[in-house]
């Protein structure tokens, strides 16, 4: 008997000790970037792109999966991998693309933050400088891992919009045939909104971000059983969360007039159950969200291309001893927010093109993902079983194709 | 680079070239060249002459197919882009550019491995060769200043046992650094590399470096070693922290390490592993020196000549009855200042300060902080002496809080 307890003490042990990199992953996935794409998604489109959802939800288990296996297996963070295995020419490509899509991810993130609050008519100007400077300190010198929690406790606002999406009352009849119903239309804003959906949810950022924090926090293959678990609830968990917003917007706003999202105000609409508290809850929601991602991104690029270029990296490591690192993690605040203070910069349109960005670079992480993974004397009995790299092959070829659809599409719409 | 033979012809170019550590540790020993679908070797002395620009001339034809040879430490595949550890530096590089010199040893001319580059500059050139005219690379590079580290003092890192013998690389340079540098190196590779160090480098070292390493990763190391050589390394450490390390381990793992254990290092942990944690008894260690209430100055010089190993951290005497019950204590820099025929008890410490090995955690902090303490003796029930805390145990607490 008190084996058997020190058993399961043990095991919850190892359960809470490795809980943590997925699930804040997961959340930090849906970011101004998720909510936005997916309420735009759901007020344009209604359910129809419901269908994605599966198939999206599949592949990010899979990818984000895959990059915690190998952190586990290999104790080195992604950048290091493609470093060690690939050369440098590439990792300095791979890096630069990195910082170019996470740069406008932290322009999205700076714009959520403008926009939740300039519902309550507070200026862009005084908002993001603050939430620059905060997040900077906060990071840098700050206690980041007790505020962590803090973010991680601000998520639950996402569970508002699972309630909203039953108040709204949809039509779950549409909602379930949709959900399972492919629909393939060739119109190039429907495409769009599907890159960005795939990007939003399956970010190149994330891969980096999280086999990092596995490898930080020094699971071992022994307790990665756990941590698969974990990294599955973690994303099935994001993606109900994106399932009740496309529903709550489709409801509320798709059901009395299909809308292309402009504003914040507009966006709040999808929890218009809530009455006069909705504003009030899509701020604070929004807003805790981009600055947990504005924490992140950042402190996970400068890391990621310290890793990979071989300059050293850490916040607990001074200025001077880690200059680089510093110069890009202060960059990308400074610019990333800089530029949403162009006057009549276009918040909205900037954050879905952002995470159609992602999407249409996604395969460009995935295929030295699924290379590296394959590697027997890196990876031993740990490598990938078939079907995994035939679903994440087939995603590369899947997303490719669509992105040059969509470009194909523009160029046609051009003549 | 192009190979040409005797004649002058060329026969193919450089692909990669190879340290065999064991003959030479800084002369490049083979060149592979690719010569139409398979690679050649060719050895050091097969050569007559290297030059940037035209390249390198044999002096012999006879050159041998390339296969795999364990005793080859191969540029490009194995130190490029790799990570290495810079001795002089105490820290963990990567290796992005390699300085190759040519040197003429009178026959023929051999390329060394001089230096190691880890900077932007070397970056920068290996980036844009073959992309932008040399002439502005260099342009780009101007401004950096070079960074880079003699070969001599970069220490490859190898997790196989068997390939780092054969590739004769030791970890006999990194036992030179200080133990909580090391500890800080270790704490950035991957960790196959981090037990590849542990394993092989001197237990004394290894233990004063695991006793710098943050708990969690310490579990790790020490599961993951041969139970043998972690016993080695936890009966170096002092019983406290040994006794931290193994208490943290799954019980069978500690069980198996504790057998190896020599006896009497085991005896120590093994009553330390019997106090919770977070009590005096949890945080004392039993390295202290003990005398008779009525010895004297000389009696305790005599008593710390026997007990060299433990000098460098100890700065109180104990004093006990016949019960070896605690009575006084002696703060050491009055051995200095008495004579020698002097007892010791009058040498003591007016108060007493002492815990019971049940007392909690705080408040033995708060004894510490309140008498400015820099040890404290722990007793058991009967007044008898267990151990000692000391300063740097009250500051790991402090730590960890």
């Amino acid at each position: 008997m008190a084996k058997l307890l020190y058993r399961l003490r043990y095991h919850l042990f190892v359960f809470f000790a490795v809980i943590g990199p997925g699930f804040i992953t997961a959340n930090v996935d849906n970011d101004s970037g998720g909510i936005y794409t997916y309420s735009a998604a759901g007020a344009r489109y209604g359910y129809l792109p419901l269908w994605t959802l599966l198939p999206i939800t599949l592949v990010l288990i899979i990818t984000q999966e895959m990059c915690s296996r190998m952190g586990a297996v290999t104790g080195k963070g992604l950048s290091d991998l493609i470093r060690e295995e690939f050369g440098l020419r590439i990792t300095f490509l791979m890096m630069a693309l990195l910082v170019f899509v996470n740069l406008t991810n932290v322009m999205a993130e700076f714009a959520g933050v403008a926009s939740s609050l300039e519902l309550f008519h507070i200026s862009r100007y005084i908002s993001v400088p603050l939430a620059a400077v905060g997040v900077w300190f906060l990071v840098v010198k700050g206690d980041y891992k007790s505020t962590e929690k803090v973010f991680l406790v601000g998520c639950t606002l996402y569970l508002t919009y699972i309630i909203s999406g039953f108040l709204v009352k949809p039509d779950w009849k549409e909602a379930a045939i949709y959900s399972v119903k492919p629909v393939v239309m060739l119109e190039p804003g429907y495409i769009y909104m599907l890159i960005g959906m795939v990007g939003t949810t399956i970010a190149p950022w994330m891969q980096f971000y999280l086999q990092s924090a596995v490898v930080e926090k020094g699971i071992s293959v022994k307790e990665y059983a756990a941590s698969r678990v974990e990294v599955i609830v973690g994303c099935i968990f994001t993606d109900v969360v994106a399932f009740f917003i496309i529903v709550a917007c489709a409801g509320a706003i798709y059901s009395v007039k299909p809308t292309d999202i402009q504003d914040a105000s507009q966006a709040a609409l999808g929890l218009k159950p809530f009455g006069q508290y909705a504003f009030l809850l899509f701020s604070a929601g929004l807003l805790n969200a981009s600055v947990f991602a504005a924490c992140i991104l950042p402190l996970s690029t400068a890391y990621s291309v310290c890793e990979g270029l071989g300059f050293e990296s850490g916040v607990n490591r001074r200025i001077r001893e880690a200059p680089v690192f510093y110069f890009l993690y202060t960059s990308l605040i400074v610019v990333g927010a800089a530029v949403t203070l162009i006057p009549q910069f276009p918040l909205v349109t900037m954050i879905l093109l952002s995470q159609v960005l992602n999407g249409m670079l996604l395969p460009f992480v995935l295929i030295p993902m699924v290379l590296l993974i394959n590697k027997r004397d890196l990876m031993g009995e740990w490598i990938n079983p078939r079907w995994f790299n035939l679903v994440t092959w087939a995603s590369v070829v899947i997303i490719i194709g669509v992105s040059m659809a969509y470009v194909g599409g523009l160029i046609r719409g051009v003549h | 680079m192009a190979i040409h033979d005797i004649r002058g012809r060329r026969i193919g170019r450089v692909k990669d070239a190879a340290l065999v550590p064991l003959v030479h540790s800084s002369r490049i020993d083979r060149y592979l060249v690719s010569g139409g679908d398979s690679w050649l070797t060719v050895r050091y002395d097969q050569i007559r002459s290297i030059s940037l620009r035209d390249g390198i001339f044999l002096t012999d034809e006879h050159l041998t197919p390339y296969h795999d040879d364990e005793y080859m430490l191969r540029i490009a595949r194995d130190l490029l882009d790799q990570q290495i550890i810079d001795v002089t530096g105490r820290k963990v590089v990567r290796v992005n550019d390699l300085t190759l010199e040519v040197r003429h040893d009178g026959a023929r001319d051999t390329l060394t491995v001089v230096d190691v580059d880890v900077g932007i500059r070397s970056i920068l050139r290996r980036v844009f060769q073959g992309v932008l005219p040399p002439t502005w690379i260099r342009w780009l590079q101007q401004p950096i200043a070079p960074n880079s580290i003699r070969w001599e003092f970069c220490n490859v890192i190898e997790p196989d046992p068997q390939r780092r013998l054969r590739l004769n690389i030791s970890y006999q340079k990194l036992e030179q650094i200080h133990p909580a540098d090391l500890a800080d190196i270790v704490e950035e590779l991957a960790p196959a590399e981090r037990e590849a160090i542990f394993e092989t480098i001197d237990s004394e070292v290894a233990a004063e470096t695991l006793s710098e390493i943050d708990p969690k990763m310490q579990t790790q190391i020490l599961e993951a070693l041969e139970p043998e050589k972690a016993a080695d390394i936890v009966e170096e450490m002092s019983p406290d922290e040994a006794a931290d390390a193994l208490s943290e381990l799954e019980e069978q793992t500690s069980e198996e390490i504790l057998h190896e254990m020599e006896s009497e290092e085991k005896d120590d942990v093994q009553e330390l592993l019997e106090f919770e944690e977070d009590t005096a008894g949890g945080l004392m260690n039993t390295e202290y020196v003990a005398l008779d209430e009525n010895s004297t100055v000389t009696d305790a010089m005599t008593a710390l000549k026997e007990n060299e190993e433990l000098l460098e951290g100890l700065n109180t005497l104990f004093l006990v009855d016949a019960e070896e019950r605690l009575t006084a204590t002696v703060p050491l820099a009055r051995l200095f200042v008495a004579s020698g025929a002097e007892r010791l008890k009058d040498l003591a410490a007016e108060t007493l300060i002492q815990v019971t090995v049940e007392e909690h955690q705080n408040q033995v902090l708060e004894l510490f902080d309140k008498y400015n303490l820099l040890t404290l003796p722990v007793v058991d029930d009967t007044g008898k002496l267990a151990g000692v805390i000391t300063a740097d145990d009250v500051i790991s607490v402090l730590r960890q809080k």
